[in-house]
């Protein structure tokens, strides 16, 4: 379980970072996914450009009702409370779960929705921000930053809506007010472990109720109006996780599981 | 807290010898990650190794094609000259003798099986090698299922065997007229999962041929050097003395280490060939898919009870998946030839017919891991117990005191010729449900709560030694277990025993030991281990022995050495032999003393002060100790747990567990619970998370720690200890085996929790580990079968 050998480049800047994608190479983040990929050769790249000490890549800012988060900010920066308010607090609960502290000490928020593991917890979680929320990433390319909507940056198993040859810079989330409700819940047999099901709930005053339910092998189901999941947990949880045609039972448990207790977090 | 071989602050009672709990010495090292494995030491020159193991789990080998341009560096059997199969035969009537190929050469028997050995200057470089390789090779259908792999259509592993079965043992006892006479009969099916040991160190060997000496010298994580020793002779065709094995630091045994790995015999004629340093380090992928595996059983147990809940007899048919070779030095039959015998467990059980058989599948072979049969043998008897004791409305701990040992029957021979040395199995499970308030507990569970109440109660025994083992006919049969003791010209003890210690914190125990005999300091006593050219010959450290053995041989020696040491002290102080005692380090007559320290300086340094004949023998002893009888020391303990079960998804959390045993003399008691404790964790990965499981074709599909769960912290819950201490009357100081008891008895105990806390859904749990989708199939099986018509009830 030793890489194949590849080449490494720590780029200094922004434009030398999109130039070496342009010339093949992968870009690295954190290296908690990527690191034992490369060791099982499960990817064997040409080389990597190490992301990490780009100008404003890790870092939280608040603006105009906006907070960005950098693409480099590692999970345990947001356990440790860099997001401010209400916001804050709802990250800072979903960072806490993430795998080990070590983990979190070197994995960052972009590196694992870039990744798109479909167990991932921002993968999860981060869709309900999108919508009328306005919850986007920020892509970098060479013609310039794009903007692209939480709910549709993963499309596939280790798939998203990034283009070849650009990187993911930032994530920009809305400041939320202290009456937000939210729940959230996963189920990992062990600590640290994978989720097998996730699902989380998000009620902002004065906008439709948003849902997620991840981690099913599958992109995110995103519930642009959770309304109903709120008032019936137990059949709409039946309901939407019927529709799924889930081929595990067991998996369609938890699945509902997880659904219910969401709702049940975010109605408490 | 230092690590510093001295007593906690606050301990003052029972001095530093046998029974008080000195801090270890070993954790100066460990503590501080100074500890020295084989993956710490590299040598000039040093080439590693990558092995080409097999994609498939059965097929007809045709042909390897080798990197061009590195075909020198790519060495498959026939490049490695005249190599000695590994054989493993047991005396047994009947055993098959499978020939294990250190490479493999005609036939693939299991996914991971090493075909070519890939030389390097770095690992990298040797796996680059093996990626470039082209095998051509022949896929044969696979033999996974061991119940499957009897059938008379069944492909062969070993063509030239009737059927895919190493041993099949029997006892034969007509039960027929049980039926009419019990109260109750109950017949369960019930399976345990191949696990894969999981140390924190894998293996790892470092070859290097020393031209001076003439030898091989093989430093290699082995937790029986000697016995590897004598294992990679008889492969090479080198005399013994032509053989070094150096165990240094290990880090985790529990079995895995006592077995002569092909990877250790390719790395030795590797290092003669080339004549070079060459290392080979277990990566987590081989350790969990190519070499660990443990623990697969399945059962189908009927037992009849009375009324009252005595047994009247049990019936087990034992299969257990032996994979594909037999293993050095245990072989194939470990586990399942076992089975018959420990089944009756701790209980006075009268009558009793039994089968076993140790399946040949295409998986690699079956090793012994920390508790060895016992493990699955206790679930399987525990369940069925409760499950009696729930048809006959019994709770858990009656039908178990009707049915245990009684103290007064000690020494208990029992139907199948176990000899239980002393003990009072009664009280230890009195003791454990006396933790806990069962009031309560039913209260919870009348309101609705899935909440269950679990108990197992087992014995283990350890120590066992040439009486036990002559029998079984395997490549070792332990004997006098020796130990050398010397006294440094300082007056330091230096004690050489050809155990290892990895965990097990023999290095201050057996300090402990000494100075109990001979009273020199724990902290100027230094135990030499791990390097069969420095140590006694020994069969190792396996089978819970080390204390019970080596500690016996090191009092031996001490005592012996105690004589000598009296003799020249006696001299020095000018009084009749006889009239001199040795203690608290100093040899004394009257107000008159001399110490051990001064006693050495003589001995060594000033010999023109003692008379001509002393002592012609010096101050270093080996001395040869073996219980009498050498049945084995008999620990045994009760386990009690409260588990909640979210019955929505299937997941147990376990709310409290309380262990009672009962080792005998504990020589260290804080080493004593480090060891229940590190037991217990394992048996919890056994009870409820570790699982390696394979695909219709023979692939394993857990190959990595994401894959395959171990319990973390988090998972293992705040256990209670409670020691009992009844002394083995056949040992040294009373000790008694205890290294493997908290591995066996928590999948019994958890398992009967969680069925407790199911019952009242009629929903019974029956295979390890009792994951989330286990336990949800069996609610959703128990529904079924609710709403299911009369007549088809499961």
């Amino acid at each position: 379980m030793k890489p194949a050998a590849f080449g490494y480049d720590r780029p200094a800047d922004w434009p030398a970072a999109l130039a070496l994608l342009a010339a093949g190479a992968r870009p690295a983040a954190g290296g908690q996914s990527l690191g034992p990929m490369l060791n099982l050769r499960l990817a064997q790249p040409e080389s990597l450009a190490d992301l990490r000490h780009l100008p404003g890549y890790a870092g939280v800012a608040v603006a105009d009702g906006i907070v960005r988060i950098g693409a480099g900010t590692t999970h345990a920066t947001i356990e440790d409370g860099a997001v401010p308010g209400r916001l804050g607090a709802i990250l800072a609960g979903v960072a806490r779960r993430i795998a080990y502290r070590p983990v979190r000490n070197r994995g960052t928020m972009g590196g694992s929705l870039a990744h798109a593991d479909p167990a991932a917890d921002w993968v999860s979680v981060l869709p309900a921000f999108a919508g009328p929320l306005g919850g986007h990433a920020v892509a970098l390319g060479p013609a310039g930053e794009r903007r692209i909507p939480l709910d549709g940056f993963m499309l596939g198993l280790f798939e998203t809506a990034l283009a070849p040859g650009e990187l993911l810079r930032a994530v920009e989330l809305p400041v939320l007010p202290e009456a937000t409700r939210w729940g959230h819940w996963k189920f990992c047999r062990k600590t640290g472990e994978f989720s097998k099901a996730t699902a989380c709930l998000l009620a902002v005053p004065g906008a439709a109720p948003r849902a997620v339910l991840a981690a099913l092998d599958a992109p995110p189901l995103v519930l642009p109006d959770a309304t109903a999941l709120l008032a019936d947990p137990e059949g709409e949880s039946e309901r939407l996780v019927a529709g799924l045609d889930l081929a595990d039972p067991w998996r369609a448990a938890i699945a509902r599981t997880a659904l219910r207790r969401a709702a049940a977090g975010a109605a408490a | 807290m230092p690590a510093d071989g001295a007593l906690p602050p606050g301990e003052t009672g029972g001095g530093l010898g046998v029974g008080a709990p000195l801090r270890r010495k070993e954790d100066a090292r460990f503590l501080r990650g100074r500890g020295r494995y084989v993956g710490d030491i590299a040598r000039p020159g040093m080439l590693e190794v990558a092995f080409l193991r097999s994609p498939v789990a059965h097929a007809r080998l045709r042909g390897l094609e080798k990197p061009a341009g590195a075909e020198d560096s790519v060495f498959t059997l026939d490049d490695l000259g005249a190599l000695g199969a590994i054989r493993a035969v047991s005396a047994l009537p009947g055993f098959r003798v499978s020939e294990q190929p250190v490479l493999a050469s005609g036939k693939l028997r299991h996914v991971g099986e090493a075909i070519a050995a890939c030389v390097a200057e770095s690992r990298a470089a040797a796996e680059d090698l093996a990626a470039a390789c082209a095998l051509d090779y022949e896929a044969l259908p696979a033999v996974v299922d061991m119940l499957a792999a009897r059938r008379p259509d069944a492909p062969l592993l070993h063509e030239h065997w009737p059927d895919n079965a190493f041993l099949e043992t029997r006892r034969d006892e007509d039960l027929a007229d049980l039926d009419a006479i019990a109260a109750a009969k109950v017949t369960r099916r019930l399976r345990t999962a191949r696990q894969s040991m999981a140390p924190m160190e894998g293996r790892g060997v470092l070859a290097e041929w020393d031209p001076r000496l003439e030898q091989l010298v093989v430093t290699t994580s082995a937790q029986m050097p000697h016995v590897t020793k004598s294992g990679l002779a008889e492969c090479l065709g080198l005399d013994e003395g032509q053989i070094r094995v150096i165990a240094p630091d290990v880090g985790g045994g529990f079995g895995y280490k006592g077995i002569l790995l092909p990877e250790e015999v390719v790395c030795a004629r590797l290092a003669m060939l080339l004549d070079r340093p060459v290392r080979w380090l277990e990566d987590r992928l081989e350790q969990l898919t190519a070499n660990a595996n443990c623990r697969e059983h399945h059962y189908v147990v009927t037992a009849w009870a009375d009324r009252e809940g005595r047994l009247l007899g049990a019936e087990v048919d034992a299969t257990v998946d032996a994979g594909a070779y037999s293993s050095y030095p245990f072989s194939a039959c470990l586990e399942a030839a076992q089975i018959g015998s420990i089944f009756p467990g701790p209980y006075t059980l009268p009558r009793f017919r039994f089968r076993t058989v140790s399946a040949c599948t295409n998986k690699p072979p079956i090793l012994p891991f920390r508790g060895v049969a016992r493990t699955g043998v206790c679930f399987a008897l525990e369940t069925t117990l409760d499950a009696l004791a729930r048809r006959l409305g019994l709770d858990g701990a009656a039908i178990r005191q009707a049915n245990l040992v009684p103290p007064e029957a000690m020494p208990y021979r029992n139907l199948v010729g176990k000899v239980f040395d002393s003990g009072d199995y009664p009280e230890a499970l009195r003791r454990a449900v006396a933790h806990f308030d069962l009031g309560a507990i039913r209260a919870r569970q009348a309101a609705g709560e899935p909440v269950g109440f679990g108990l197992a109660v087992f014995c283990e025994q350890g120590a066992h030694g040439t009486s036990v083992y002559h029998g079984w006919g395997i490549p070792f049969v332990p004997g006098y277990e020796q130990a050398l003791a010397r006294l440094s010209p300082d007056g330091v003890l230096e004690l050489r025993v050809g155990v290892h210690s990895h965990g097990q914190g023999l290095e201050t125990t057996l300090s402990q030991v000494a100075y109990e005999v001979l009273g020199v300091n724990p902290a100027r006593v230094r135990v030499v281990h791990g390097d069969t050219a420095l140590t006694p010959y020994s069969t190792g450290t396996w089978g819970s022995r080390a204390m019970v053995m080596a500690g016996g041989a090191v009092a031996e020696a001490c005592r012996q050495l105690g004589e000598r040491v009296r003799a020249i002290g006696a001299a020095l102080l000018q009084a009749p032999g006889e009239s001199v005692t040795l203690s608290g380090g100093a040899v004394r007559h009257g107000e008159a003393a001399v110490t051990i320290d001064e006693v050495a300086r003589t001995w060594y340094r000033r010999p023109q002060n003692l008379p001509r004949d002393v002592n012609t023998g010096g101050l270093e002893v080996t001395a040869g100790y073996r219980p009498d009888p050498d049945t084995g020391t008999h620990s045994y303990a009760a386990h009690a747990c409260v588990v909640r079960v979210d019955t929505e998804t299937g997941a147990t959390g376990i709310e409290d567990y309380v262990i009672v045993e009962d080792g005998g003399k504990l020589v260290n008691p804080m080493i004593v619970d480090g060891q229940v404790i590190g037991g217990l964790a394992q048996g919890i990965g056994t009870a409820l998370y570790e699982e390696m499981p394979y695909d219709a074709e023979g692939q394993p599909l857990a190959g990595t720690l994401a894959d395959y769960l171990l319990p973390g912290a988090p998972e293992v819950p705040d256990v209670r200890l409670d020691h009992m201490e009844t002394l083995s009357p056949w040992t040294t100081f009373g000790q008694k085996g205890i290294g493997e008891s908290g591995a066996i008895g928590p999948p019994a105990a958890i398992v009967n929790a969680i069925n407790d806390a199911l019952a009242p859904l009629g929903a019974e749990v029956l295979d390890l580990p009792a994951s989330p989708r286990r336990v949800l199939a069996a609610i959703a099986a128990a529904r079924r079968s609710e709403r299911a018509p009369p007549g088809e009830a499961r």
